[in-house]
């Protein structure tokens, strides 16, 4: 007679132990607002002090909480205020200092990315923006943890083509500047549509000016767990059983980053923000959202029929995951980043995945076009083009978008471009290279849908 | 602080008395044990009291993994929490 279930026991611990099930991220969200000053110095001085006094012993507890229960926890990051908010106070600063003070900031406490060089310009810019904005290859260059994004359209605004235009050049540039880095800088750039303001995932986490001073978000993964349960479902098994065993264990996954979520806040003193429940694969075996998508009856991700996979597992991701948790935030949802996904590879080197099929896959996933390497010859218009269709579709149909695209300098289509680590390794995806540059250099700004007018 | 310490590889004898030896050796109290064979591979867990336990958490984990190692086994560690969490409504 036992008290307790010995079967849910063993599926965690091999949750744990096998299918790579974690906690991705615990992300601490800081205000800089109160370090506004007209002084960049004194800007500087007042946010190296803020995030080393809010963040002093993130990093110890976090590692505390994962040993004490068995936890595997993987990240310890920060995001802060978009720093164009800071610099528009200062018209003469040089805005790398501000990233430089982060990066040293970042690294004092021991964090390994720290997100918000960023700025919101989906309606326009305001002082500072595009200041920033010309600043971010540099930035990424001369710095090691900084992250930054800029968000460039929404469903209730429409799409900043100017700045649209300015991001093609800045993601380019971001290659170019590191190109003897493996091009690095471009994979720590994201260029959202509808970016949300709690996310705790790098690149594109920042902390929105609607939250508050400081707070805790977790953000789970476990693609592993995932495809693992789906392997013992007989494969004749309907539709509706597979999204019942996704929500299942989405909930389960979900549960264990509240509790993460609750541990940390209550031994830190702050308050717990968001749980992202999001699958994120990494390049590890089995760790991987293509192969959900093939133990559900796909031959290879790429194929007819992925589309309708993705869309059943994001779903079925969020049903099981809301009810898991107090507040769900951030992306919540599948990722498919291609070189941090062992079976996107794959498929992205077999040709069964192409550039236009994970655009259609963006649709129905949580965020979009992600670490997707490009040809380095890749002119600065075809990816702004590449940034506005994608925030065209995350504008229509109310959701969040990406683009995180890497320019491969000096590599052509078919050639391979190795990051090492979490951000994997990936094929050179081809792209139509026809222009669209007399579009994005009308400039402008793309009307709200109809599904802004809401009110 | 109760935990759940998860044993589990190849069967071989005596697995109960070491492990058992090893929680009285750091001053871990065993309240309730199952045992059972899945898919060929033996799985045992033990529910235990880890509030006299007589060394760190670092250190108990470590004597955990090693003695798994010693005896080819996987040896885990985890909160009984983190089960009350995810499988309890």
């Amino acid at each position: 007679m036992s008290m307790f279930n010995t079967g849910d026991i063993l599926e965690t611990i091999e949750m744990f132990t096998e299918e790579n099930l974690d906690v991705r991220t615990v992300t601490m969200g800081i205000s800089l607002l109160d370090c506004i000053d007209p002084d960049p110095q004194a800007s500087c001085r007042k946010i190296y002090e803020k995030i080393t006094t809010k963040a002093a012993n993130l990093v110890p507890v976090v590692e505390t909480i994962s040993r004490e229960y068995g936890i595997p926890i993987v990240n310890k990051r920060i995001s802060v205020t978009p720093i164009a908010m800071l610099l528009g106070a200062c018209p003469d600063a040089d805005p790398v200092d501000f990233a430089k003070t982060l990066d040293a900031a970042g690294k004092a406490v021991g964090v390994n990315f720290i997100g918000g060089y960023s700025a919101l310009v989906h309606k326009g810019f305001s002082a500072g923006d595009i200041r920033l904005i010309e600043s971010i290859p540099r930035a990424l260059a001369e710095t090691d943890i900084i992250c930054s994004s800029v968000n460039i359209g929404s469903t209730k605004s429409g799409l900043n083509i100017d700045a649209i235009r300015l991001m093609g050049q800045a993601v380019k540039k971001a290659a170019e500047l590191t190109a003897d880095r493996q091009c690095i800088g471009a994979a720590k750039l994201v260029v959202f549509c509808n970016a949300p303001e709690d996310n705790p995932f790098m690149a594109g986490a920042f902390h929105g000016p609607g939250e508050p001073d400081c707070e805790i978000h977790v953000g789970v993964s476990g693609p592993g767990a995932v495809r693992a349960a789906l392997a013992k479902l007989p494969k004749d098994a309907p539709v509706d059983q597979v999204a019942e065993l996704v929500k299942r264990t989405a909930f389960k996954i979900t549960r264990l980053g509240q509790l993460v979520a609750n541990l940390v806040s209550e031994k830190l003193g702050v308050p717990a923000g968001i749980i992202d429940l999001s699958l994120a694969p990494t390049p590890a075996i089995g760790d991987s959202v293509a192969n959900i998508l093939e133990e559900m009856g796909l031959e290879q991700c790429g194929c007819c029929g992925t589309t309708a996979c993705l869309a059943l597992l994001n779903d079925a991701v969020k049903k099981g995951g809301v009810m898991a948790s107090n507040h769900v935030g951030g992306l919540s949802g599948a990722f498919i980043p291609v070189s941090e996904d062992e079976g996107m590879i794959r498929a992205a080197e077999s040709g069964c995945l192409t550039m236009e099929k994970l655009e259609a896959m963006t649709a129905v996933c949580s965020v979009g076009i992600d670490m997707v390497i490009i040809p380095g010859d890749t002119t600065p218009e075809v990816i702004s083009g590449l940034i506005a269709d994608e925030a065209a579709i995350g504008m229509v149909n109310t959701k969040t978008t990406a683009v995180r695209v890497i320019p491969a300098i000096g590599r052509k289509a078919g050639e391979v471009l190795d990051f090492g680590g979490l951000l994997g390794y990936g094929p050179i995806m081809h792209l139509n290279t026809r222009s669209p540059e007399v579009f994005i250099n009308r400039g402008g700004r793309l009307p709200a849908p109809m599904q802004a007018l809401k009110n | 602080m109760k935990a759940f310490i998860t044993v589990s590889g190849k069967d071989t004898i005596g697995v109960i008395a070491r492990v058992s030896n090893q929680c009285a050796a750091l001053g871990i109290n065993v309240e309730d044990v199952t045992q059972r064979l899945l898919k060929g591979m033996f799985a045992m867990i033990m529910l235990v009291d880890l509030d006299h336990c007589t060394v760190s958490i670092d250190e108990m984990h470590q004597k955990f993994a090693d003695l798994g190692q010693e005896m080819g086994m996987q040896i885990v560690v985890t909160r009984q929490e983190v089960f009350d969490a995810m499988h309890n409504i």
